[in-house]
């Protein structure tokens, strides 16, 4: 899902960075009001999760690759906004050092990845729990179910970006400029392939580290929601 | 043990069983991701490369690309799992500073 540098035209690239400055300014400063020094250390293992989760390519026989983004657990353990902050740096460092993903589509990356991703999970993950109780068997499917929704989402955002570009850009004799698969090509088969696959990485990865915390570390779970208490004072 | 503790050591298993994200694909004979192709899978696939694509797709030269040693090309499987697992510390590394850094800048003191 990491759309490299050629695939995005200029008025794309521009778009999404402009989208994203507004909200990387609002991550900064609701992180700021509820981050406490202690969690600190669970904002890089966050950043430092997504990092690596990103690296296990699982192939399609005879097709393509994809992974999972990790950005729905980071997001139920951080928050959202927190999460977008993790999810950024890992994006940038994959970007700059490594290649994987364009630079000028950061903007649009992010979007995708660090702000659609968490926050469609998280939401997701609290609708399904509902009030259930934290160590409660509905709190893993939720995970699940957030983690699964949450890449496919993401994904169809990539595809539908991608998709645009034949129409936004294309020479006179009608050949693309950038992405030459238009939005009939680009959104099914990212969100086909996210659909059958690896949106089921993203939701067991989830599902199964929140298993574990319950287990291990229940309070972790419960971070969030001391957050949420202090805004509302 | 704390559970910082053991995110780390997770997270030491998940560099250590990295290379499977290369090995597995190789295996399976999978390509690119979808809209990740280089310029020859490019032309390949729809008979000929995109100006602006050809144009922009080199605006960036990353030092480790695709998490890989340059100069290293032409070296086996092996050698790659071993770039492969020194790309994951290294980006590790870095993304753990800048977290730390961005996140000590914004936590309150003390708490």
């Amino acid at each position: 899902m990491h759309i490299p540098d050629g695939y995005l035209g200029p008025a794309t690239c521009g778009v999404f960075y402009a989208v994203m400055l507004p909200i990387w300014t609002a991550a900064s400063k609701i992180v700021k009001k509820t981050l406490k020094a202690r969690q600190v250390p669970m904002l890089a293992i966050g950043a430092a999760f997504s990092f690596v989760i990103m690296m296990f390519n699982v192939p399609i026989p005879g097709g393509s690759t994809g992974h999972a983004v990790g950005g729905v657990l980071v997001a139920i353990l951080l928050g959202p906004w927190a999460a977008c902050i993790s999810i950024t740096v890992a994006l940038v460092v994959q970007a700059l050092l490594f290649g994987d993903g364009g630079i000028t589509a950061i903007g649009a990356n992010c979007f995708n990845m660090a702000f659609v991703l968490p926050f469609v999970g998280y939401y997701v993950y609290r609708a399904v729990s509902c009030k259930a109780s934290e160590d409660s068997g509905r709190k893993i499917f939720a995970a699940g179910v957030a983690g699964y929704i949450g890449i496919n989402v993401a994904a169809f955002l990539a595809g539908f970006e991608f998709g645009l570009q034949p129409l936004l850009h294309h020479t006179a004799s009608g050949q693309a400029l950038y992405c030459p698969y238009g939005l009939n090509a680009a959104v099914p088969a990212m969100v086909g392939e996210h659909i059958l696959i690896f949106g089921w990485v993203e939701a067991i990865v989830t599902a199964l580290v929140v298993k574990y915390l319950q287990k291990h570390s229940p309070d972790l779970l419960l971070m969030r929601q001391i957050n949420q208490d202090d805004l509302s004072h | 043990m704390k559970i910082t503790t053991k995110f780390l050591i997770g997270l030491a298993i998940l560099i250590v069983l990295s290379p499977l994200g290369l090995l597995l694909p190789e295996h399976f004979m999978a390509g690119s991701a979808w809209g990740e192709w280089g310029m020859d899978e490019m032309q390949k696939l729809v008979g000929y490369i995109p100006q602006g694509l050809e144009r922009l797709s080199n605006i960036w030269s990353a030092p480790f690309p695709d998490y890989a040693f340059k100069g290293w090309e032409e070296k086996g499987l092996l050698h790659f799992s071993f770039a492969y697992i020194m790309s994951a510390i290294i980006g590790i590394a870095i993304v753990v500073i800048l977290a730390l850094l961005i996140g000590r800048m914004l936590s309150r003191k003390g708490e």
